[in-house]
């Protein structure tokens, strides 16, 4: 086979410990596993991308790139900061400003022989469905909740007879962190899990107001507090130098007020960036973990993770592995988008006629949305007055081939969701 | 890949459709708590905009307690973070209120350290409505106003009055706020 041929092609040595695992049977290999040309050949043909090339970025490139992946894109909007060179080991002092997936990709393709990395210097909302339905694998190294939460839906969304594409997401936080695996509907998904995510542990407004105690109450006093009371509508701007030295000149003043030391420039920016403190090594373990899982997913060599692991290194240290269950009533996995046949002549009012109808939902109270539109609202009592004349109005006025339908009934415990055609 | 692919067969997922336009985690999140919202009817809500559900405003018009008779605005903001992040909320007037500064924010421990994705806008309202039915002055945002709320209730609710009506609290005007 051609394919399998590539990987010995550069030395015969090259892959000897990769192949030893892809060469035989071990006791924990599936019953599907089928050693030999069949899982290399996998590994060398399969599209893989990773979100996010810095912190876990680098370290998932480079391990991806090691294990034996040839075809690697990558997404990432962000240029690189003087502050990155400590822990992104991919970048230099001379790559201070340019596109952190650029320079990754390059330097990985320079290091790693025969392996191709396609970098996208954008933000992951550019690229569309028929771009993410290439890969088999997705693996996320990001630091924002938002971001992965739209990852998780896209790829949920993109489940059909012909797609299922595990989503491998890692994160960190200091000496903390954690690897899942997410089989979009058929494990529980990061939507699933939202609850359990502590948002950052914030202090009461009355206590940044009254008895700050900390350095950072200081300065979360200056930008919560102060800034509005001072500058009015104007927008603080986390990366302008001069906001935030306006920020540590009101914290440092308040801290002297209340005796407390230890405000500072850096600080300030740290504490109103939200920055959490990456660890390199942290970002090492967790990067590692996840993509081992993507070699055990992509060859069935080993059972992969079942679902959830998380890395407690900051109370001495702790893992914990266990599967997190997924939840009924999740708005993403709980129910996937269906096509539904619209004709553009019925009015909003026909089509709820027709939908309650359909013997598979039952809705008493439904509330009807498309991303942009609010169609037609039952509650609160005004938004209900204020959408109500688009019953009367026909569909063709009130959507396009293409718009995601939302449903909200009081009977029902998520919404659901059709992609509208319009066909006479 | 190919266990992967087995245990898809075995799953009887009907096949999902994408589409151009989609509804966020965030929209979908928040339709579903406007549908559960139960407003008494002291409260309202306004949407300037009805096809953005995540701007609105809300109006609440005590009909007990020392805030009884005035109209109180407050503006709710809501991200793309929504559950995770919890909504914005500001009072559009200068009122005299230990929980309320002069800019608008608000002390309600629920919209900040004890903010949690599984409550929902109804949570956040009820609170709100309660501020005005037990203003509290150990979590003071308007230190005058909770000082005054310690020492000497009827002196706080003679300044409730006054302020309401658009007066002034010893150097501070306020906005009216009577309906
Ligand atoms: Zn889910």
């Amino acid at each position: 086979m051609a394919t399998a041929t590539v990987l010995g092609a550069e030395s015969p040595d090259r892959w000897r410990y990769l192949n030893n695992i892809l060469n035989r049977k071990g006791p924990y290999t599936d019953e599907a596993f089928t050693p030999g040309d069949e899982p290399k050949a996998f590994l060398a043909d399969a599209k893989i991308l990773v979100i996010g090339a810095g912190g876990l970025g680098c370290e998932i490139l480079k391990n991806l790139a090691l294990s034996g992946f040839k075809d690697i894109h990558v997404i990432d909007m962000d240029t690189i900061d003087i502050s990155n060179l400590n822990r992104q080991f991919l970048f230099r002092e001379a790559d201070v400003g340019k596109s952190k997936a650029e320079v990754a990709a390059a330097f990985v393709m320079k290091r790693v022989r025969g392996v191709t990395i396609t970098p996208f210097n954008c933000a992951i909302q550019d690229k569309d469905d028929e771009y993410y339905k290439q890969f088999k694998i997705v693996v996320c190294g990001l630091d924002s909740v938002e971001a992965r939460r739209w990852m998780n839906a896209t790829l949920i969304n993109l489940v059909d007879d012909e797609t299922l594409i595990p989503l491998i997401d890692g994160g960190t936080e200091g000496f903390k962190g954690q690897a899942r695996v997410i089989l979009p509907t058929i494990s529980s998904c990061y939507e699933c899990s939202l609850d359990m995510h502590t948002p950052r542990a914030a202090v009461p407004l009355c206590t940044l107001a009254s008895i700050p105690r900390q350095p950072a109450h200081c300065i979360e006093w200056a930008s919560v507090i102060q800034w509005p009371k001072e500058k009015g509508d104007l927008k603080l701007d986390t990366d302008d130098p001069e906001h935030i030295t306006w920020l540590f000149t009101k914290a440092l003043e308040r801290a002297k007020e209340f005796n407390i030391p230890g405000v500072t420039y850096s600080m300030t920016q740290g504490v109103v960036k939200n920055i959490i403190p990456a660890i390199a090594s942290t970002n090492a373990i967790v990067a590692a973990s996840c993509c081992n899982e993507a070699l055990k997913i992509a060859t069935t060599a080993a059972p992969y993770l079942d679902n959830y692991m998380m890395y407690t290194g900051n109370e001495s240290i702790y893992t914990y592995t266990f599967t997190h269950e997924k939840k009924e009533n999740c708005p993403v996995c709980g129910n996937l988008p269906q096509n539904l046949e619209v004709n553009p002549e019925w009015t909003l009012e026909g089509l709820m006629e027709r939908l309650q109808e359909r013997p598979e939902t039952t809705l008493r109270k439904p509330s009807l949305r498309t991303s942009s539109k609010s169609l037609y609202l039952q509650a609160p009592k005004q938004l209900e007055e204020q959408t109500r004349p688009n019953l009367e109005k026909k569909l063709k006025e009130l959507m396009e081939t293409g718009d995601e339908l939302s449903i909200s009934d009081p009977g029902m415990p998520f919404n659901l969701r059709f992609i509208i055609t319009m066909s006479e | 890949m190919l266990k992967i692919w087995s245990m898809k067969q075995q799953q009887q997922a009907a096949s999902a459709a994408s589409g151009k336009k989609k509804v966020t985690a965030a929209q979908l999140r928040v339709q579903k708590d406007l549908g559960e919202l139960s407003l008494p009817p002291t409260m309202k809500t306004h949407f300037p905009d009805p096809d953005d559900i995540l701007n609105f405003t809300l109006t609440i018009e005590p009909d007990e307690g020392m805030y009884k008779g005035g109209s109180f605005n407050f503006d709710f903001t809501i991200n793309q973070n929504f559950p995770h992040d919890p909504p914005k909320v500001l009072c559009k007037q200068k009122i005299y209120h230990p929980n309320i500064d002069l800019e608008g924010k608000v002390c309600l421990n629920i919209l900040r350290e004890d903010w949690k994705p599984v409550l929902n806008l109804n949570a956040v309202i009820v609170g709100l409505q309660y501020l005005f039915l037990e203003p509290n002055a150990s979590d003071p945002l308007n230190k005058e106003a909770a000082e005054d709320l310690k020492n000497n209730r009827e002196t706080f609710k003679r300044n409730v009055r006054t302020s309401m009506a658009g007066g002034y609290v010893k150097t501070t005007s306020y906005d009216r706020v009577m309906k």
